[in-house]
């Protein structure tokens, strides 16, 4: 089984890379809510500080402020935890951001349950389907450090707003079979026939290592990091649903409204019926503990991937 | 600042014809916010004949002055005045609240004139200290005026901006409040006192002033000497009175989004007519 080498936490690869686009292009402005440490930015706000907007911890502010900043025709990227980002400034996302068409880009960071021991107050998992329901926002959840690297390029470069979704635990770097990144295109981590295995963010990471394990088993597994959630690449989630014999989505977020609907309805409406499991938190109150026991806990993990999977292929004998 | 100087009283019979035109889209319309879109008239009369450096041909001018509807249900007085002002055919308000109409019931983009999508409150203060902002970083010379209605002062994202542009001293940016002391339910200060306002935006790194908001000359007097204080943000209390200009419609809430019956439209612009006559000497040469 091939070993993953483990990389940065794609939080700093966001600081490194937005850092380096606002050396050279003094345009950029980025806001923050008492956010600039967990933000992996107090380097950028040393070495930039005409660069960086304090609003202290006010993430209603944050939105509108940043959407002002846009207006004015700066490139703005707002930056806060996602739990608070996405639920208390809603409104201004809405209105302000995506309504109004500023290009601004939302850094949703620590999401999903990065800050698993906190407690449900410091969850993010109903970003994705809040979001998914507004018009003219994009919805990015890269995988690794190259996607999130490539994730800041192109909403940097973006005219339109886009919600970027990050963890912070440092995350292995994955193989893909083409060295391409091209919003709203899926990478494709590796190819099978056997199951075909949806995942955003940083379930990608325990989908391969599923697919590893499985391939021990002579199972093969299509895996794809569907780092564009919104829009979804519908032609690479349909193909991958028609070859294989079993599909599994995986996300860290509430299996309401997130990648797995997303998907199933792509599947309905082409009208493809296969043994389907979305894996995610299910509607209950969030299990505590670190964001690894989490996923366990709810089967995320690469055991419980393969656990699904096995379980789903055998339906479909 | 517009090139036009217009005289005291020209913008007072300005005010009027606004007023007449408002309550007949609204009416046309079957929709509209008539009593708080009659309060801010004279306000907007004002910002966009006498005081803001905007016109159709400099829209695209990053050094525009910008002005940020926050109470975006008073929008009949806006589009009557912006369309007055030539950023679009005053005939395309007859499309007012209509099926696929850009001219909907709050603030939209798509109608030339307007920088923000605003209706839900308390969201133009924030905008606007990010303009102004990006103003103040860029050194540019334009200024970010923004209409607050006093209920809108009980959403809290407003004191956040408060406090922010407190906080960078953005003596570009003003904030008036159309203090027509009515909301949907009631009097403002039964329904949640908002009161002391002066001494709060004080509190909060502010220059407050006071003006009667129906008074052109006072308006102006107010509005051409900003900031009211180097190196704070100002706000102006413009003390207005809901349903301005119409007898039965002052201080009275039934108004804030009312459509006058057929009766009652009549009734009202006789009264806007007399006044027109009145300020005109019986002379309008339209």
């Amino acid at each position: 089984m091939e070993q993953l080498v483990t990389g940065k936490a794609n939080l700093d690869v966001f600081a490194e890379t937005l850092s380096e686009l606002a050396e050279e292009n003094r345009n950029i402005m980025v806001v923050t809510s008492d956010s600039r440490g967990s933000a992996r930015l107090a380097a950028f706000a040393a070495r930039l500080p005409d660069q960086i907007v304090e609003v202290g911890i006010a993430e209603q502010n944050l939105v509108g402020v940043a959407a002002g900043l846009a207006s004015a025709g700066k490139t703005v990227f707002a930056v806060s935890p996602a739990c608070f980002l996405t639920a208390r400034a809603l409104e201004q996302i809405k209105n302000d951001i995506a309504y109004s068409n500023q290009p601004v880009t939302l850094v949703g960071i620590s999401a999903g349950v990065s800050y698993g021991p906190l407690g449900s107050t410091h969850h993010s998992i109903h970003d994705v389907a809040v979001l998914r329901a507004i018009h003219n926002i994009g919805i990015m959840v890269p995988a690794d450090n190259f996607e999130t690297r490539e994730a800041v390029l192109a909403a940097a470069a973006s005219q339109r707003p886009v919600y970027l979704k990050l963890g912070k635990k440092a995350m292995p770097h994955l193989p893909r079979e083409s060295g391409c990144f091209e919003p709203g295109k899926a990478s494709l981590i590796c190819r099978g026939n056997d199951v075909a295995i949806i995942a955003c963010g940083e379930t990608v990471a325990p989908a391969y290592q599923a697919a590893q394990k499985m391939q021990g088993m002579g199972i093969t597994t299509e895996v794809i990091s569907m780092h564009t959630v919104k829009p979804p690449d519908r032609e690479a989630v349909i193909r991958a649903a028609s070859k294989c014999r079993a599909v599994i989505t995986a996300e860290e977020h509430s299996i309401s409204g997130g990648l797995g609907e997303a998907c199933a309805s792509l599947f309905l409406e082409a009208s493809i019926c296969k043994p389907f499991k979305i894996l995610g938190i299910p509607d209950e109150e969030t299990v505590t503990g670190s964001q690894t026991e989490i996923f366990c806990h709810y089967g995320i993990s690469a055991e419980g991937i393969t656990k699904t999977a096995l379980s789903l292929i055998s339906l479909s004998r | 600042m517009t090139e036009k100087k217009f005289t005291d009283r020209e913008l007072e019979i300005l005010s009027v014809r606004y007023r007449l035109k408002l309550l007949h889209y609204i009416k046309a319309a079957g929709a509209g916010h008539t009593g708080g879109s009659l309060s801010c008239t004279d306000i907007l009369n004002v910002l966009y004949n006498d005081v803001l450096n905007v016109s159709p041909e400099n829209l695209s001018d990053n050094h525009r002055d910008r002005y940020i509807q926050s109470k975006g249900h008073s929008v009949e007085a806006l589009y009557v005045i912006l369309a007055d002002r030539g950023f679009f055919p005053e005939k395309e308000l007859e499309q007012l609240c209509k099926y696929r109409s850009k001219f909907t019931g709050h603030p939209s983009r798509k109608v030339n004139g307007i920088e923000f999508n605003t209706g839900a409150l308390g969201h133009g203060l924030s905008i606007s200290a990010g303009i102004a902002l990006a103003g103040k970083k860029d050194q540019a010379p334009f200024r970010v005026f923004t209409l607050l209605g006093d209920g809108e002062l009980a959403e809290g994202s407003n004191w956040e901006a408060a406090m922010v542009a407190g906080h960078y001293h953005l003596d570009n940016l003003t904030a008036i409040v159309d203090l027509n002391d009515l909301q949907i339910t009631g009097p403002v200060r039964e329904v949640c006192n908002p009161y002391p306002i002066d001494d709060k935006f004080s509190a909060f790194g502010w220059r407050v002033t006071e003006t009667d908001g129906h008074s052109i000359p006072r308006l102006r007097e107010t509005l051409h000497h900003l900031p009211a204080e180097l190196g704070k943000p100002t706000l102006v209390i413009a003390h207005t009175i809901k349903g301005k200009g119409i007898s039965f419609m002052e201080h009275d809430k039934r108004w804030h989004h009312g459509v006058p019956s057929d009766e009652e439209y009549t009734r009202a612009t006789e009264e806007l007519e007399s006044e027109l006559r009145r300020l005109t000497g019986f002379d309008d040469p339209s």
